[in-house]
C-alpha cells in the first residue's frame, strides 16, 4: 500500500466513524417543555481586565467549560444555554450600560453579576427596575440584602459575614492565646469592610486582645517594605490580611523574605486564590481561608467521579487548578438551573416566564462543586466555610491544607433581618464551642 | 518615634525612592528635549518588568547560572529600550511633534492602552513572581530587622550611578550636550545646526530604557499585574511635577521626598501613606508652581 492510500484510508475509516455522529440528531432537544425557547441566555459579569481578571478570567473558563457539558447533556430540560460576558475591568458606568443593553436589547433570561461588591451595589436596584433574574454570584458586600428587600436579586454564595467570622473562629481554636494583632488590608472598601467585620467579632469573643496596627496601602502597591519594616519592629503575634491577587502575593513574598512570616501568624482569608503561584514561597502554618467551602482538595469531594473529572478538565484547559471564583460560578449556574427545573415541574411541565423561575429561586438548594447550598428567604445563599493552615507535600510544588474545619452557614451567617456589624458585637463565648467538621490533609 | 525607628523608615524610603527615580528620570528628560509628556512611558516600566521575569524564567528553565539573571535584569531593558522605543519615536512620535499637546497625549495614551493589551495577549492575567536576583544577595539584619541586600544596596546604588552617570554624560559628551542645547533651547539648536532628529531619537531610547531598567530592577521584589503600568505612570507625574519637568537633579530630590514621605507616613500616621506623594507635590507647587529646580519663563528669542 502506498503511504498515499494509507492516508487516505485512515482518512475514509476516519470519516465512516464520524459520520454517525454528524447525522444523529441534536441530544434530547426534542423533549423540551411545551412552550421553550430555542435557547436560554445569561449575561455574566466578570472582571476579564485589570487586577481582578485573576478571578475573572478562570471563572470565564470555568463558566464556558460548565456550560458546554450542559448543553452536551441536552442543556436545561432541553434547551442550550448561552452566556455573554461583560468586562468589569472597563468600570461601574460600562457595567451598567452593558447591563441594560443585555437585558432590553439582547433580551437575556437572566443575569450573573458580578465579582465587584461596588458592581453589586449598582446592580441590584437597576435588577430590580428591570425585573431582571440576578444572581450575584461572587461580590462579598454583606450591605446588599441587610439595606434593602429583593425580589429578583439572589446571592448563591456566602458573603464577607461568615467569611470573616468563620476565619476568627478557626483563628480562636487553633491559636486561642495570641495576644497583639496587625492588620495590612488593601485601601478600599473590601479592605476597610472585611477588617471592620473581623475586628468586631474578634472584640466581642476576645476582648483582651490589642490592636497593634492598622496600615491600609494603596491598591496595586508594588511594595509594602515600610509596612514589613514596621511589622517587624512590633512583632505582633498574628498579622491579618484579606488582600487578593497580585497585592496579596506581593505582600506574603516580601514578607517571606525578610523573616517576617517566622515571627507572625498570618492569616490570609482569601489566600486559597493565590496557592498555586505562591508555590513553596508560602511556608507551613499559615491561616487560609477560599471564600466558602472552595479548595480543589475539598476533603469531602475528592474521590467524587465528577468532582474529580472536573478539577483534571480544568487543569488541562487552563494550567491550573480550581479556585474559588471557579466554585462560585459552578454554584450560580447549578442554582440557575435548578430554578428552571423547580419552575418547570411547578408549572406543570410547561416552560415557565420570568416571575415563576424568580418564585422557584426562594428556598431552592443546590449544589455546584462542593457542598449544598440553600437560598433563604431574604435571597441570601447559606454557604458553609472551609479554613485550614498551610503545610507543604512534596506531591504539590505549593502550599496545601491540613488542619482543615468547615463551619455551617446556618451558625456563622448574620441572621434574616440582622445587620451584621452590631450581631457581630452582641456574639458571646458560645460560639467558641460550636460544633466543626474537622479535617486532616490525607495527601494526593 | 524613635532614632531606631527613623533609621528603619529611611532605609525603606531609599530602596523606593530608587525605583522611583529611575522611571521619573526617563519621564523628565524625555519631556525635556520631546516637549511631549509620554503616557506610554508605564508600559516601559512593565514591560522592561515582565520582560526581566520571563529572562528570569527560561534561565532557571535552562539550568543556567542564576548569576546570569543580573545581567538579564540589564539585557531586558536595553531590548525594551531600543527596540520598542525606536519603534515608537520612529513610527508615530515623529510625526507629531508640531502638532498640539493634547494630541500628543492621546497618541501617547493610545500607544499605552495597545500596549497595555498586548502585556495581557503576551504574559496573561495571572500574577508573575520571579525574585532569583533577590534571594541570591540574601538579607541584612539592620536594627534588629532582616532587609534584603537587593532593596537595601542595589537599587539606591544603581539609582546613584545613574544620577551621576546622566549628569557626566549631559554635560561631558558631545551627544549629551546636543540634548543640552535642545533642552535649553530646540529654535537656536536647530538653527545652528543640530540634528534635532536624531537628538529625539536618542533621548527617547534613553528614557525608555530607563523606565524599562526600573521595571526590570522592579521585578525581582514584586508581583508583576496587568495595570502595574499605570499606577507607575501616575506616581512618575506627580515626581516630575514636584520636581520640574525637564529636572534630572530635581526628579531624584523629588523621588527622595516621596519615597521617605511614604516610609515615615507607615510609622507616624498610616492614613496617610497613599495620599503622601500628592501632597508633597501640593505642598512643592504652592511654595515653587515651577517645581523644585523648574525654571519660570524660558526667554524666548
Amino acid at each position: 500500500m502506498s503511504r498515499f492510500s494509507r492516508i487516505l484510508s485512515v482518512a475514509a475509516v476516519g470519516l465512516a466513524a464520524a459520520a454517525p455522529l454528524a447525522l444523529a440528531p441534536p441530544a434530547l432537544a426534542q423533549d423540551a417543555p411545551e412552550g421553550a425557547p430555542e435557547e436560554l441566555v445569561i449575561g455574566i459579569t466578570a472582571f476579564l481586565s485589570g487586577p481582578a481578571s485573576v478571578f475573572g478570567e478562570p471563572a470565564q473558563a470555568a463558566a464556558d467549560m460548565l456550560i458546554e457539558e450542559l448543553n452536551a447533556a441536552g442543556g436545561v430540560a432541553g434547551v442550550p444555554l448561552r452566556a455573554l460576558y461583560v468586562d468589569e475591568g472597563a468600570g461601574g458606568e460600562h457595567v451598567l450600560s452593558e447591563y441594560r443593553r443585555l437585558v432590553q436589547e439582547e433580551g437575556v433570561d437572566a443575569m450573573f453579576a458580578s465579582i465587584s461588591s461596588g458592581n453589586c451595589n449598582q446592580v441590584a436596584p437597576l435588577a430590580e427596575d428591570l425585573q431582571m433574574l440576578n444572581i450575584m454570584w461572587d461580590c462579598g458586600t454583606q450591605r446588599i440584602f441587610e439595606e434593602a428587600d429583593y425580589r429578583y436579586v439572589f446571592r448563591t454564595q456566602a458573603h464577607a459575614t461568615p467569611e470573616m467570622l468563620a476565619t476568627v473562629l478557626y483563628l480562636l481554636r487553633t491559636k486561642p492565646d495570641f495576644q497583639t494583632i496587625a492588620v495590612v488590608n488593601q485601601d478600599y472598601a473590601w479592605g476597610r469592610d472585611s477588617w471592620n467585620i473581623f475586628l468586631t467579632a474578634l472584640q466581642a469573643l476576645k476582648p483582651d486582645v490589642e490592636v497593634v496596627a492598622e496600615l491600609f496601602p494603596a491598591f496595586g502597591s508594588p511594595d509594602y517594605s515600610a509596612e514589613i519594616s514596621r511589622l517587624s519592629a512590633l512583632r505582633p503575634d498574628v498579622v491579618l490580611s484579606t488582600a487578593w491577587g497580585g497585592d496579596l502575593d506581593t505582600f506574603v513574598l516580601q514578607s517571606a523574605q525578610r523573616g517576617l512570616m517566622d515571627i507572625s501568624t498570618f492569616v490570609l482569608p482569601l489566600a486559597e486564590s493565590s496557592l498555586e503561584r505562591l508555590g513553596t514561597d508560602l511556608p507551613e502554618g499559615v491561616i487560609v481561608g477560599g471564600r466558602g467551602d472552595h479548595y480543589f482538595l475539598h476533603p469531602e469531594k475528592v474521590g467524587d467521579a465528577d468532582y474529580d473529572a472536573f478539577v483534571a478538565a480544568f487543569r488541562e484547559q487552563t494550567g491550573a487548578f480550581p479556585i474559588y471564583p471557579v466554585f462560585h460560578v459552578a454554584q450560580a449556574l447549578s442554582a440557575l438551573e435548578g430554578a428552571y427545573l423547580g419552575a418547570i415541574e411547578a408549572n406543570g411541565g410547561a416552560w415557565p416566564d420570568r416571575e415563576q423561575v424568580v418564585d422557584a429561586m426562594a428556598g431552592l438548594t443546590f449544589a455546584g462543586l462542593g457542598r449544598e447550598v440553600m437560598i433563604r428567604e431574604d435571597n441570601q445563599g447559606l454557604e458553609d466555610q472551609l479554613v485550614g493552615t498551610t503545610v507543604h507535600d512534596d506531591a504539590y510544588d505549593f502550599a496545601v491544607l491540613d488542619n482543615m474545619m468547615i463551619f455551617d452557614a446556618e451558625d456563622v451567617t448574620t441572621p434574616v433581618g440582622a445587620e451584621s456589624v452590631s450581631w457581630l458585637s452582641t456574639l458571646g463565648p458560645e460560639m467558641l464551642e460550636l460544633e466543626v467538621d474537622s479535617f486532616s490533609h490525607t495527601g494526593p | 518615634m524613635t532614632w531606631q525607628l527613623a533609621f528603619l523608615a529611611t532605609l525603606d524610603g531609599l530602596a523606593y525612592a530608587a525605583l522611583v527615580f529611575m522611571v521619573a528620570v526617563g519621564l523628565t528628560l524625555i519631556f525635556g528635549v520631546l516637549r511631549i509628556l509620554n503616557v506610554a512611558h508605564g508600559s516601559f516600566y512593565a514591560i522592561g518588568a515582565y520582560l526581566a521575569a520571563s529572562l528570569g524564567i527560561a534561565i532557571a528553565a535552562g539550568g543556567l547560572s542564576p548569576w546570569l539573571t543580573f545581567p538579564a535584569l540589564i539585557l531586558a531593558a536595553v531590548l525594551v529600550g531600543t527596540i520598542l522605543g525606536t519603534l515608537i519615536e520612529r513610527a508615530l512620535l515623529r510625526y507629531v511633534y508640531l502638532k498640539e499637546d493634547v494630541l500628543q497625549l492621546l497618541v501617547t495614551f493610545a500607544v499605552f492602552m495597545i500596549l497595555e493589551d498586548v502585556q495581557r495577549l503576551v504574559w496573561g492575567v495571572n500574577p508573575y513572581f520571579e525574585a532569583v536576583p533577590l534571594r541570591l544577595l540574601g538579607n541584612i539584619s539592620l536594627g534588629g530587622i532582616f532587609y534584603t541586600n537587593y532593596q537595601i544596596l542595589v537599587l539606591p546604588a544603581v539609582a546613584l550611578l545613574i544620577l551621576v552617570g546622566l549628569r557626566l554624560f549631559l554635560r561631558t559628551t558631545l551627544a549629551g550636550k546636543l540634548i543640552t542645547a535642545v533642552t535649553e533651547d530646540r529654535e537656536m539648536a536647530t538653527a545652528i545646526g543640530v540634528d534635532t532628529g536624531r537628538v529625539y531619537l536618542i533621548t527617547f531610547v534613553i528614557g525608555a530604557t530607563l523606565a524599562a531598567l526600573g521595571g526590570a530592577l522592579a521585578s525581582p521584589t514584586t508581583s508583576l499585574v496587568p495595570g502595574m503600568g499605570a499606577d507607575m505612570i501616575v506616581l512618575s507625574f506627580a515626581v516630575v511635577a514636584t520636581a520640574g519637568l525637564g529636572q534630572v537633579e530635581g526628579a531624584a530630590l523629588a523621588a527622595l521626598l516621596i519615597g521617605l514621605g511614604r516610609s515615615f507616613a507607615v510609622y507616624l500616621m498610616p492614613e496617610l501613606e497613599v495620599l503622601v506623594p500628592y501632597l508633597v507635590m501640593a505642598l512643592v507647587l504652592l511654595v515653587r508652581p515651577e517645581g523644585l529646580f523648574g525654571v519660570a519663563q524660558r526667554r524666548r528669542i
